[in-house]
């Protein structure tokens, strides 16, 4: 039976997922993660910065970011150690196939955390208003972060110092994602409209295209044997 | 390497070393002050006869390996990557003197040494900070075909980046004013402002090759006595 390009991405988000399940490691350790780096700015910043706008949008995407590093390092640690990578390499589905798999394995994995750090920010920092223009540009950023995360994380998975080599290669690159999503993160909690920030929207979109297809054009070569 | 090519290298070499000497007579003997510039500013100002072809000699540098990586994983070779990771190692000491002689520059002339909404500064510390990732990455990597597929990819995605982070610091900040060299006003008014400028971008672009080729040349070297040594001679 033949099997479309979609389902084989599906059964490999599948099977990360069951494998998440069965083990939460990958989910706790970002979350937690995110919770401390969101507990240390409050006391970092607290007594500094008299009004929380001018951090809070900071602070959200470096947590978004620090936990996002986490859950990538596991994404191919996992695959690798456990001889998971030879099998994965040897079943009869497109590199490609592999490659986006992985990435909306990790992009779930970083949105769920996100969905439920979101709220618990909101609490603890209490910054103004809430715009569900907001939602978009966080699937748009972390797009982007996962889509160019999950080829490094393949790279940095062949190193020796592979924990380490993850955010040093990767941090460099997304530096204009990250610019444009506090920007326009800063720019809805001050009540603009997300018309007014267009062009840092076809950023963020333009990072995401750019990216997604080097990704997908490369990580053959990353995973080759 | 036969003892033409090696006695060619060697007058380009002889070449490049007079070029240098010569660029540091025009910019700092032959240019005139900058008429519109005073005390340490003034001086601070010829800097920018190194400043501005050193950041020409990284771009160039970085888009060499650029190439490189992209003709290594489509046609294989291993010259390719040498390439690529000379190219790196060079491009990565100019922009070094690139982020070292801005500074110098900007505190007589800002006011301070770093401007970060500046988005040629912002630029070129990013670029900086991917390339010497890029060497980290090489050095962690123990299997060679496989560490210049993975450096190769990353060579791509990397320079793909710079017109990115560009715009976006563009975006970012209100700029100070970062002097454009050939706008209206700047070079055109002063022929021997320009005369050592352009000698400047020649000789640094010359001392780019020459160092490329010596570089290539040791990796040549380098292979030759790792194959010997694997065919059982020992030094």
């Amino acid at each position: 039976m033949r099997i479309g390009f979609l389902h084989k991405i599906l059964a490999i988000v599948h099977k990360d997922i069951i494998a998440e399940l069965r083990t939460k490691e990958m989910f706790s350790s970002m979350f937690v993660f995110a919770l401390l780096v969101i507990v240390i700015f409050n006391f970092a910043f607290e007594l500094r910065v008299a009004n929380i706008r001018q951090v809070a949008p900071g602070v959200l995407w470096v947590t978004f970011t620090f936990a996002g590093i986490l859950g990538l390092n596991r994404s191919f640690i996992l695959e690798k150690d456990r001889g998971c990578l030879e099998g994965l390499l040897l079943a009869p589905v497109d590199r490609s196939a592999i490659y986006f798999g992985k990435m909306l394995g990790n992009l779930l994995f970083m949105s769920v955390v996100e969905a439920i750090v979101l709220p618990i920010f909101w609490v603890l920092f209490n910054p103004p208003l809430f715009s569900p223009a907001l939602i978009p540009v966080i699937v748009l950023g972390t797009v982007g972060f996962a889509g160019v995360g999950t080829l490094f994380s393949a790279i940095a998975v062949h190193t020796r110092a592979r924990e380490v080599m993850l955010p040093i290669l990767l941090f460099p690159i997304v530096v204009p994602l990250m610019i444009a999503a506090v920007k326009i993160t800063g720019g809805l909690l001050d009540g603009q409209p997300l018309a007014e920030m267009r062009h840092w929207l076809n950023l963020l979109v333009g990072f995401d295209v750019i990216f997604l297809a080097v990704s997908y054009m490369t990580f053959d070569y990353v995973v080759e044997e | 390497m036969n003892t033409r090519s090696f006695a060619a290298t060697g007058v380009l070499n002889g070449i490049a070393a007079l070029a240098m000497l010569v660029a540091l007579y025009l910019a700092l003997v032959y240019a005139p002050p900058a008429a519109n510039l005073v005390g340490a500013a003034q001086i601070a100002q010829r800097i920018f006869y190194f400043h501005v072809p050193s950041a020409w000699v990284g771009f160039l540098a970085f888009f060499v390996t650029f190439v490189a990586s992209i003709a290594y994983l489509w046609k294989g070779g291993r010259q390719w990557d040498v390439l690529a990771f000379s190219s790196v190692e060079i491009g990565l000491v100019f922009t070094s003197m690139v982020v070292t002689t801005g500074p110098l520059w900007a505190k007589p002339t800002w006011g301070v040494w770093w401007v970060w909404s500046d988005p040629k500064l912002s630029t070129v510390a990013v670029l900086w900070l991917i390339y010497f990732a890029y060497l980290m990455l090489r050095n962690t990597v123990e299997d060679e075909a496989r560490r210049a597929r993975l450096a190769a990819v990353l060579g791509i995605v990397g320079f793909l980046d710079v017109p990115i982070v560009f715009g976006a610091v563009r975006w970012w900040g209100q700029s100070v004013a970062h002097p454009i060299v050939f706008g209206t006003g700047g070079l055109r008014h002063s022929p021997r402002m320009l005369t050592a400028f352009l000698f400047c971008l020649g000789a640094f672009t010359l001392l780019y090759v020459v160092l490329l080729i010596q570089r290539l040349r040791l990796e040549g070297m380098r292979h030759e006595v790792e194959r010997l040594k694997s065919q059982g001679f020992t030094l």
